[in-house]
């Protein structure tokens, strides 16, 4: 689907809502804003229930007969689970300051994307199905029965919502929309509405261990390709291990930076930092091809989903008998690890608490996890002063820093990436007050919706994003935005070519790789992505 | 309409108050009956709503960290909007309950050609949410003069503090005063802002009326319509030592005014007033961030069904073999598939 120019989309936002009672507007299922019906034998092939083809667009959605009990059942037994989603169900004051706070909202002017009236879309069930007084009192309570058209108008803004809880930092009692959104999505579940973008995944993730479904040898192709390029810039060829019994650390990283651009980049400096610390330090990592995903698709499908594709981590870990878990740059991922993981899949206590083998450093703040963020272990490696870096290889570059949503809202992670990106870099720029930190703007793409299909509400939704970094590259020549996720180097790599042509997108580890001194490495000429380094021009 | 319907309603329950107490006499229904059926109702329905969310489960700590986590020794942590210890939880509750710290975050976005994004401060609602919030706590203090006998010291100085500035006779409180503004600025809002408008429902402007009415009723009580103040003390007192009287002459205002209370008592607990309550127990604002440090203990958490290494090696081992991957079985060890499990 051709997409409109980025004026004539921005001039076309309004934030002024219709006239008529959102209750009276029904869905109207636009191309480009939602996601392909998820594969059948995906479903099938995980276990997922009522597996059929199936087309957002048609009528007939194709349902089991009792769809609404079961929706009703399982909005029930998720009230009991989840005191998180009753208290968001009962206390909202609909005040409004979380209304434009979402991306989608601030994108796209479509007032069902206001955080509060996604949650309604769901809580208007819970009123008008469940509790007393919405039943009797009914749409003077805010309360609507669960109508075919609902469901679809659930579906369709649920899957409009990329979990980044922006909404939640703004909210006088943090009620949460994407808490509320994984419970939607779980319900919706529960009648096989998923979309492809996620479903494939999901069942690619527990066969193959990956989201692409890349298969154990081709995944070692692919690291050995970036192997070949790495001898070819620096003159040193990585060894990596994989699947290696008797390891140090297990590597885990989301498998988009294996495969995609520029993330395969951000691979290329995980690799060279490894190989350094093999050289230097005699540091042993291996690399899963069982467990070759970190970033979980479960997360968008439902809480036993995410458990199901968790579990390999920690499985692999043991089986190899390492000491603990590095994981990579990834948001999803690290919002699963840091809120998620232990509860789930631990106890992990055949790991170590994690111990820094180079610098000493315990990593208490991971002690029961046992896993460790591989910018929080290189922030430490430079803070120890054991990594040598040329700077003046990166000089080119005028960086701002992209905090994720989920390391951001879901840990706190915003001191360390950016005394990494201080370390290998001069030139850096924040973004604007409101945009960074815990207020940081989501890429647009992520819970699974950076499908192609939907490229319009990703445009929108990151309209907010490159605003900001629009800003500083007006402002400063910014033209490199830095982050520390997956989703965002693909989603952001599309959106910020958008709104702002000329700035491009990399992971954290593509500058350190860049940076790195590796020990008998040849004069670089070119930096990771071939690109001629400042200085060496005239040598050509 | 909505905000109509409301409005509707709250007059309705005014001229209930008026016609029952006022033309029909039935002083003790109004004065007795229902306040005591509405404080029940009020205090076992709160109970049982906050008992009822204590009953649900919280599996996982989903905090929304607003600060830089607990992490590296030389990394300063954010102890408030990153507690990492229930000391620091404590400290963030107290910020959102009293200051209303998230709603002071507040900032309003504005589209500029260029294309340029525009975010701006915006703490009008948080201005008038506290402002709100706090008169009411005091003008339900200072009633408590009505309720004690002698009247302790805190309710005197209250009520002292509140008339501070003398006008006219009897003195005008600042409370009062306060709170119509706030009350006129959050209804305004509701009214006016297009999407706050949008998201509104009747059960937003129901209870705005009926405080606003309640508010009302008590200045006509107190400056314009002659009230029997030690009558008014007698019934009040006879309410809570559980002797109820009920003197002659208080006045038809009075018991519209104790009515609406009535009501406004009998709706909390149905209502998205509870937020009073839930407030407290917002997981996301209530937890401490430190899941990956310390363990933590989900009281559903079942097995489930997990793709097991075996099985994968099962099923990719010859291309495994043939990439020098290492593998557990060799290849000419024909045996059963190894099955996922539980
Ligand atoms: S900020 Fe919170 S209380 Fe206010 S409308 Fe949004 S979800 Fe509801
Ligand atoms: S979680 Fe993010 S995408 Fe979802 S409603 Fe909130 S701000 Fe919007």
């Amino acid at each position: 689907m051709a997409i409109q120019k980025p004026d004539v989309l921005f001039k076309g936002i309004s934030h002024r809502p219709p006239q008529k009672d959102w209750m009276d507007v029904p869905a109207q299922i636009k191309p480009g804003r939602y996601c392909y019906a998820g594969d059948p034998e995906a479903l099938e092939y995980v276990g997922l229930p009522n597996p059929r083809k199936w087309n957002p667009l048609d009528d007939d959605w194709k349902l089991p007969e009792n769809w609404q009990e079961i929706v009703i059942g399982g909005l029930k037994e998720r009230l009991e689970k989840f005191r998180s989603f009753k208290i968001f169900m009962d206390v909202c004051v609909r005040c409004g300051a979380c209304a434009d706070k979402c991306h989608f909202f601030i994108g796209s002017g479509d007032p069902k994307n206001m955080p509060v009236l996604r949650a309604e879309l769901l809580r208007s069930i819970y009123r008008g199905e469940i509790t007393k007084a919405g039943k009797i009192l009914g749409r003077f309570a805010g309360g609507r029965k669960l109508t075919e058209e609902v469901l679809k108008e659930i579906w369709y803004y649920y899957y409009q919502c990329t979990e980044c809880r922006r909404c939640s930092v703004f909210c006088p009692y943090g009620i949460d929309q994407a808490e509320i959104t994984i419970i939607g999505r779980e319900l919706l579940n529960l009648l096989g509405l998923n979309i492809d973008w996620i479903a494939k995944p999901v069942a690619n993730c527990y066969r193959t261990g990956n989201h692409l479904g890349i298969q154990p040898h081709a995944f070692k192709d692919m690291i050995d390709f970036f192997c070949d390029d790495i001898e070819e810039i620096c003159g040193i060829r990585p060894e990596p291990t994989f699947n290696k019994v008797g390891a140090d650390i297990l590597f885990v990283t989301p498998s988009g930076d294996v495969f995609a651009d520029p993330g395969t980049y951000t691979c290329m400096g995980y690799l060279m930092l490894f190989h350094y610390l093999k050289e230097e330090y005699g540091l042993d990592v291996t690399w899963s091809t069982y467990a070759s995903e970190g970033g979980n698709f479960g997360f968008f499908t439902s809480h036993e989903m995410m458990k199901r594709l968790n579990a390999k981590m920690y499985m692999e870990a043991k089986r190899l008998g390492v000491k603990w878990i590095l994981g990579g740059e990834c948001g999803h991922m690290w919002r699963v690890i840091h809120q998620y993981m232990d509860t789930m899949n631990g106890p992990a206590d055949f790991l170590d608490v994690p111990v820094s083998p180079i610098t000493g450093t315990r990593f208490d703040s991971a002690a029961t996890t046992k896993m460790v963020h591989i910018v929080e272990f290189t922030a430490d490696l430079i803070k120890n002063g054991k990594l040598k870096f040329d700077k003046s290889r990166n000089a080119a570059i005028k960086a701002t820093f992209h905090d994720s949503c989920n390391t951001s809202r879901g840990m706190g992670f915003f001191e360390e990436p950016r005394y990494v990106l201080k370390s290998v870099l001069d030139n850096i720029y924040e973004m604007p007050e409101g945009t960074t930190k815990e207020q940081t703007f989501c890429c647009g793409g992520g819970s699974g919706l950076n499908a192609g299909e939907n490229d319009e509400i990703r445009m929108m939704g990151g309209l907010p994003r490159a605003n900001a970094v629009k800003y500083v590259h007006d402002k400063h020549g910014v033209n490199m935005l830095s982050c520390i996720c997956a989703i965002d180097r693909a989603t952001l790599t599309q959106s910020v070519n958008y709104w702002v042509p000329g700035v491009e997108v990399c992971g954290l580890h593509e500058l350190v790789g860049n940076a790195l001194i590796l020990p008998g490495e040849q004069e670089r000429e070119t930096d990771l992505r071939g690109e001629t380094l400042p200085g060496k021009e005239e040598e050509e | 309409m909505k905000a109509i319907y409301s409005l509707f309603l709250v007059f309705a329950l005014v001229l209930v108050a008026m016609f029952g107490a006022g033309a029909l006499g039935m002083e003790y229904l109004f004065g007795v009956l229902i306040p005591y059926l509405a404080v029940l109702v009020f205090v076992v329905g709160f109970v049982l709503r906050v008992v009822g969310w204590g009953k649900s489960a919280v599996p996982f700590r989903i905090t929304t960290t607003c600060g830089q986590g607990r992490s590296l020794p030389w990394i300063k942590q954010d102890k408030l909007e990153n507690p990492s210890t229930t000391g620091g939880v404590l400290g963030r509750m107290f910020f959102e309950v009293f200051l209303f710290r998230s709603l002071f975050r507040n900032t309003k976005v504005e589209l500029h050609d260029g294309p340029r994004v525009a975010y701006s401060s915006s703490k009008w609602l948080w201005l008038f949410a506290i402002l709100f919030h706090y008169t009411f706590l005091v003008i339900f203090l200072r009633h408590m003069r009505f309720f004690t006998e002698p009247v302790p010291f805190p309710f005197e100085m209250m009520d002292r503090l509140d008339s501070m500035l003398q006008i006219g006779a009897p003195a005008l409180y600042l409370s009062s005063v306060i709170i119509l503004v706030a009350l006129g600025y959050l209804l305004l809002r509701r009214l006016f802002v297009p999407s706050v408008r949008y998201i509104s429902q009747p059960a937003d402007y129901f209870p705005l009326y009926l405080i606003i009415s309640v508010v009302i009723s008590g200045i006509m009580m107190r400056y314009f319509v002659k009230t029997d103040i030690m009558a008014v003390k007698e019934l009040t007192m006879g309410l809570v030592t559980f002797r109820p009287v009920v003197p002659e002459g208080i006045g038809t205002v009075f018991y519209v005014h104790l009515f609406l209370v009535s009501s406004l008592l009998i709706y909390f607990p149905m209502s998205k007033l509870m937020h009073m309550g839930g407030v407290f127990l917002s997981p996301t604002r209530n937890m401490t961030a430190n899941s990956r440090e310390v363990r933590h203990v989900n009281p559903w958490n079942y097995p489930v069904k997990v793709h097991t290494y075996e099985a994968y090696e099962d099923e990719f081992r010859e291309k495994m073999v043939e990439a020098g991957l290492p593998v557990v079985k060799p290849l000419d060890e024909t045996s059963e598939p190894a099955e996922n499990k539980e």
